[in-house]
């Protein structure tokens, strides 16, 4: 029997961003039959789903919940919609075409978990997926399904709408709750983390978007029947955000554990211009490479990191065979070193540093010791950082080296970019 | 320059929303910036005021923030991605041919006060319409180096609506998502 999607599935409905379309399709009948629920039961019903959180470290969502200490109130929900890793654009697919359905989960997850304030912290980019989100609260308020005493059922909840401007280490829980009090998006020391003392040091469940979409499915069919989607470490669906050299790029949404293969070459279409598959990252910039053997893996985050890299955020990027590794890898650690925060020594000066050897590679003068000094960089980075973006800035470069330091080599020894003629004359 | 009475308002309405006052420091920010198109000291110090916090707090975040912009600009602001999901289609050379059909640097602002461009090595979001860029907060996808002749072109008018109405003629159609799994029930 052919499973249909869940989260994407009413998505070709005209107006579905509206209440009222919303509704026809189905929609808040999940936040009512939670209501109908007790909060403790709806707790045990995500853990017994096994969902698992989409924003990128894939940590179950029941178990997040359970660590909130009892009887400590207030207590917050705040969604993370801060999506900012190169290769990702889901959450603002989910955003855009379904808003409603995003609010309906932060309900659910809050009512779940007793709190009656809840956040969505969006990425300042995402200027119309934020007015989409805004009307959205302003219809649900109006239908009585934000507000005291929310249908009646003796519940008060209210949602406010935060706006980020600009700066991807809010990504990261701890940063994001930082920002949210108003300071430098700087991340915390954890333990204790976001459940015992998160937003105004009161306890916090911090939930990605494409996550909470999941729970009104969830809530209206069963965790047997989530459980029966997916993997059985891998309950249910992702969307696939698919870019770089592919026919077809956009957001797919698979069961969890189908093969690479049929991400990349039916729904994608396969590699454009008829030309051979090179490499390509399963989870976003952050993620190790992997090679056009490992095509046959599948989409879940525990096969992913079986076969040396991560799911993450669930991101597929594709590099055809012209692809030039070591400038892919330099945009990355670039990219790594302008968010960098500063907090931290080893990220600060690591990732400028690294970013200073792959410049000077690109432009023909890298020196041969200069392969081997990424990788001690980068060892001197990961694990050594505060929080995991400095250890994400050296996962894809020193997999590249692994994988292909002839390319490297190649570049000192040429003295410049053997796939590149011209490079980047108005590129930062 | 003062801030308006509205945003002033605004800003003290939005402190009172939070559970703390400081909450409201990023939002303030915006609120200044969408009066008056940029954030001065002299603005930040307003804010201060209004929130009853230290001007040196609102420095201390307006500073981390990259959209925060701390002078004027051109009237409509392009940004294009330069990360490496749009590096692999073809951005480099869709950033060459703006900075050509501009006449002006990266970060700079043309001569007629219309545009200020920049290339950012910062995602945007938009990996799946490679090559983009950001036209006064709406995303412009699948670049060709004609559509950005059309684009150019509608922001050099002087009496040009922000992105959002450029944008709405000529964003391609919307993608329906594939979505075919096929699962077998043993």
């Amino acid at each position: 029997m052919p499973v249909k999607p869940l989260l994407t599935k009413d998505f070709a409905t005209e107006g579905l961003a509206q209440l009222k379309v919303y509704e026809r399709s189905g929609g808040y009948s999940g936040f009512k039959k939670a209501l109908e629920t007790q909060p403790d039961d709806l707790v045990e019903l995500v853990k017994k789903s096994g969902l698992r959180g989409r924003g990128g470290a894939g940590f179950p969502t029941g178990s997040k919940w359970s660590f909130l200490p009892k009887g400590v109130y207030p207590r917050y929900l705040v969604c993370n919609a801060d999506e900012s890793e190169p290769g990702c654009f889901k959450d603002r697919y989910l955003i855009e075409n379904s808003p409603h359905q995003v609010l309906e989960g932060i309900l659910i997850a809050s009512y779940a978990i007793g709190c009656n304030l809840a956040f969505i912290y969006i990425r300042g980019e995402y200027l119309p997926q934020h007015d989409a989100l805004e009307a959205a609260i302003a219809e649900a308020r109006q239908a009585g399904y934000i507000g005291r005493n929310v249908l009646g059922k003796g519940y008060d909840i209210d949602v406010i709408l935060h706006r980020g401007a600009g700066a991807y280490i809010c990504g990261e829980e701890t940063a994001l709750l930082t920002s949210l009090e108003g300071y430098r998006g700087e991340p915390r020391l954890k333990p204790p983390f976001p459940a015992i003392k998160g937003l105004y040091g009161k306890p916090t469940v911090v939930n990605n978007v494409e996550t909470v979409c999941n729970l009104p499915h969830i809530v209206l069919n069963g965790a047997d029947w989530f459980k029966a989607i997916g993997t059985p470490t891998g309950s249910g669906t992702r969307l696939w955000c698919m870019s770089g050299h592919v026919n077809r790029p956009g957001n797919y949404e698979m069961e969890n554990g189908t093969p690479i293969r049929e991400l990349i070459e039916e729904q994608g279409g396969g590699v454009w211009k008829n030309r051979k598959l090179k490499a390509f990252q399963p989870g976003g910039a952050s993620m190790m490479v992997l090679l056009p053997e490992h095509l046959d893996v599948g989409l879940d985050f525990d096969a992913i990191q079986k076969a040396g890299s991560l799911a993450g955020a669930g991101a597929i990027v594709v590099m055809d065979e012209t692809t030039c590794m070591v400038d892919a890898a330099r945009r990355y650690v670039k990219f790594f070193h302008h968010e960098s925060c500063g907090k931290c020594t080893p990220c600060r000066e690591g990732t400028f540093w690294m970013a200073n050897i792959f410049d000077a590679m690109e432009a023909g003068e890298a020196k041969p010791a200069d392969i081997d000094l990424l990788l001690d960089i980068g060892y001197g980075i990961d694990g050594r950082s505060f929080c995991p973006l400095g250890d994400a800035s050296t996962w894809f470069p020193r997999s590249v080296i692994k994988f292909f330091r002839d390319e490297f080599q190649q570049h000192i020894s040429e003295k410049g970019c053997p796939f590149k003629k011209s490079v980047q004359e108005a590129v930062a | 320059m003062p801030l308006a009475n509205s945003t002033v308002e605004h800003i003290r309405d939005l402190a009172a929303r939070y559970p703390s006052k400081q909450s409201a420091i990023i939002p303030a920010l915006w609120a200044v910036q969408h009066e008056q198109g940029y954030v001065t000291k002299e603005a930040m110090a307003e804010i201060a005021e209004h929130l009853g916090l230290p001007s040196s707090l609102i420095e201390a975040t307006a500073s981390f923030y990259s959209m925060f912009l701390t002078k004027p600009e051109g009237r409509h602001d392009v940004v294009i991605c330069v990360n490496a999901p749009c590096m692999l289609r073809g951005a480099d050379e869709m950033a060459a041919y703006l900075q050509r059909a501009l006449g002006v640097r990266d970060g700079q602002t043309t001569s007629d006060g219309a545009i200020t461009w920049h290339s950012t090595i910062e995602c945007l979001g938009a990996c799946g319409g490679a090559p983009m860029m950001q036209v006064d907060h709406h995303f412009e996808e699948n670049l060709t180096e004609e559509r950005i002749d059309t684009i150019v072109e509608r922001l050099r008018q002087p009496g040009a609506a922000g992105g959002g109405a450029v944008v709405a003629a000529a964003e391609p159609p919307k993608r329906k998502v594939a979505a075919k799994r096929v699962r077998t029930e043993n």
